[in-house]
């Protein structure tokens, strides 16, 4: 059964959704904002509430590296990082994902050095866009719990076998304390398929794994993962079907927020949509046609979903917490992409903000909507505006 | 002398667990320890490999050299890889009905341990993991063609570190491994060498009895990176060892014991000009190295107990 709502640290309640998927190995490093959620998982391990290895390792290249490992031989596997951390294991990522190992891995995003900055925004997150990885950003502590337990169903299933990761804003949603209806642990269990993995390194039937690729086999091996990540899709939408039946938290990859009729629509992803929320709350009182959409599911990207949400609106206002130094910002990228084959192409102007852990209250939201109309009617919406930068 | 009435030879397994058919090139030490390796290992095992020479000979896709489970994931990481797939082992041992005795090994080559994967390794020897760590050194980068690493010997020319007019080639002396594992108080470390199979082999089995981490470090013969007669590799092995150049020898709960233990060196010359990497040596240089193997061997001497030698 669903429990009732208890304050926690979601951070903390990540933890015990790990905790709750009977995970078996746990390998991190500690990276600021990700800290509390592997300290608590050490903590489980030592009090003996989670049955795991917990496996201390020298730097998060060797965390992802001990997950494969660990994967491998058919173990639950969990990690969590962040930043410069997400980073340098990159090269790591990239093998798991060819290799078809169902890790899972919270991330608490954080921005990139340099300079070094410990707070939150999307700059990690996109380094590791083109991983293979399936990727889904949350918006609050709840969702990260739910995301977690379902995460661990979709990376294993027997259609999928594909990491992945679970986005979570660096202290906006990592440390903040949330009423979060937790599950109990019967429901988990039989909401959970066990990972029973069909093939794995053993020696009463010897596998290689990891062989090389030469230019006559490598294009295939690309092409057979990047499908696996399109159809990955089907699976997702279906354990989240069985999630919301199961607690009545409905999770979609494209969601909205009272986006019927609007003429204009911001799009988010991650922490910062339940302040747009509130912006669109009071512009709507004030009688604007401004709407919200929200990106739930990154990778993989859900296309259809996304031309169906806002190809309606006139305008499109994208906020990036990210920057692509050099090139356009890379979810409003991704979105005028998918518009482009699209019969109706609202107009979409491109805002990058919310960098290294700046706030983007409310009345800023109302701004940046203004902000992105002014560029769309002047014509400008090839430009990148960063929102709220002194220059 | 007294007549033996019987002979009674070291029996070793007919049983191979890395294929004929690799492509290493002819001559390769490396290959050949590894088999030696993998003989005293058995079935019953999982390898990690890091990238390297021994990766790319046995694992071009769709084919395979590996008649045991083995994983390739990168250059660093092998130890990483072999901590997770022991921790999960132990994992599912304890709660999901695993009942296998499996043994886990790592390897890589001296780029893989001493320089990028030096890190890993570390880690996971400090973290007490149960495993097999062998490194197999041909004292170069040669898979990707001759580069030096920080085990290339003093005095050899390599392609990052030629010999010309302003340089001696590589100018730094080998990285002593074996005393870096054992500095992590493991129980075993050893040192052997690619024309030594009963050497390796019996290291392997002890090595592998350990209850945590260990540690082999194998000197393997590279005729292609050595630019030697392919048909030489067990002799230029047999002159390291006998010149005094790579010393033979394990370090149990922290003491020293020299297994090849020679009254008294053959000149290092024999060694060097058989090789084309020392070509462009001098004399002086050459009794550089000559004085540094002597000083080397009676310093593992010393650490075994043994008397210096002159």
């Amino acid at each position: 059964m669903t429990l009732k709502h208890t304050g926690i640290e979601s951070s903390l309640a990540m933890a015990e959704a790990v905790r709750l998927a009977n995970t078996d190995v746990i390998a991190a490093y500690p990276i600021t904002p990700q800290t509390h959620i592997v300290e608590s998982l050490a903590e489980l391990v030592a009090n003996g509430q989670l049955d795991a290895e917990y496996i201390p390792v020298e730097s998060e290249h060797s965390a992802m590296s001990a997950c494969l490992g660990s994967s491998a031989v058919g173990a639950r596997t969990f990690t969590a990082t962040a930043s410069q951390g997400l980073i340098l294991m990159h090269e790591v990522l990239l093998v798991a994902a060819s290799l078809r190992l169902p890790i899972v891995m919270a991330v608490a995003n954080r921005a990139l050095s340099g300079p070094l900055n410990i707070w939150g925004d999307h700059s990690d997150a996109m380094v590791t866009r083109d991983s293979g990885w399936i990727q889904i950003f949350v918006e609050n502590g709840q969702q990260a719990f739910d995301q977690t337990i379902c995460a661990f169903y979709i990376a294993e299933h027997p259609d999928v076998l594909l990491p992945t990761i679970i986005n979570i804003d660096g202290f906006h949603i990592s440390h903040v304390i949330e009423p979060i209806a937790m599950l109990d642990q019967k429901t988990v269990d039989g909401f959970l398929p066990p990972y029973k993995r069909s093939i794995t390194l053993d020696p009463d039937n010897p596998i290689t794994m990891g062989c090389f690729a030469m230019p006559n086999m490598y294009a295939e091996s690309r092409k057979a993962l990047d499908t696996a990540l399109h159809n990955s899709k089907k699976v997702i939408l279906e354990v989240w079907r069985k999630y919301g039946e199961l607690t009545g938290r409905h999770y979609k990859p494209v969601e909205k927020y009272k986006a019927e009729n609007a003429e204009t629509l911001l799009v988010t992803m991650g922490g910062y949509s339940e302040n747009a929320m509130d912006a669109i709350d009071k512009m709507q009182g004030e009688g604007k046609k401004v709407g919200l959409i929200r990106i739930c599911l990154w990778r993989p990207f859900p296309y259809d979903e996304l031309i169906e949400a806002v190809s309606g609106a006139r305008n499109v206002i994208v906020l990036d917490r990210a920057i692509s130094l050099g090139g356009p910002a890379p979810v409003c990228s991704e979105i005028r992409a998918a518009l482009y084959t699209s019969d109706k192409r609202p107009q979409v102007a491109s805002i990058v903000g919310g960098l290294g852990g700046r706030d983007i209250s409310p009345d800023d939201f109302e701004k940046l909507v203004g902000i992105g109309l002014e560029q769309i009617k002047a014509g400008r919406t090839a430009d990148t505006i960063m929102f709220g930068v002194r220059e | 002398m007294e007549t033996l009435s019987i002979y009674a030879p070291k029996l070793v397994t007919n049983r191979e667990y890395i294929a004929s058919g690799h492509r290493a090139c002819s001559g390769c030490g490396e290959v050949l320890a590894v088999r030696y390796v993998c003989k005293a290992l058995g079935r019953n095992t999982i390898i990690s490999n890091a990238t390297g020479c021994m990766e790319i000979i046995s694992s071009p896709l769709p084919e395979t050299s590996w008649e045991v489970p083995w994983i390739h994931t990168l250059f660093e990481n092998a130890s990483a890889v072999a901590s997770g797939i022991e921790s999960g082992i132990k994992a599912l041992k304890r709660k999901h009905g695993y009942t296998k005795e499996v043994k886990v090994v790592a390897m890589g080559g001296d780029g893989g341990t001493a320089d990028i994967g030096l890190q890993s390794l570390s880690g996971a020897l400090e973290r007490g993991h149960d495993f097999l760590y062998v490194c197999y050194d041909n004292e170069a980068y040669m898979n990707t063609g001759i580069q030096r690493s920080s085990e290339t010997p003093y005095g050899a020319s390599t392609t990052t570190a030629p010999s010309g007019k302003n340089s001696m080639g590589q100018h730094t002396w080998k990285k002593n491994m074996a005393a870096i594992a054992a500095a992590h108080n493991i129980k075993y470390v050893a040192t052997s060498c690619s024309s030594y199979p009963f050497d390796i082999m019996t290291k392997v089995e002890k090595a592998i009895k350990v209850k945590g981490p260990s540690y082999i470090h194998i000197l393997s013969v590279c005729p292609t990176g050595w630019r030697c007669p392919s048909n030489l590799t067990i002799k230029m092995g047999r002159l390291a060892v006998e010149t005094g150049i790579f010393p033979v020898y394990e370090i149990e709960d922290g003491q020293y014991k020299l297994n090849i233990d020679l009254p008294s060196l053959r000149p290092v010359e024999d060694y060097l000009k058989l090789q084309g990497r020392y070509r462009h040596l001098t004399k002086d240089s050459t009794a550089v190295i000559q004085a540094k193997a002597i000083e080397e061997y009676n310093r593992i001497r010393q650490l075994s107990g043994l008397k210096a030698i002159k």
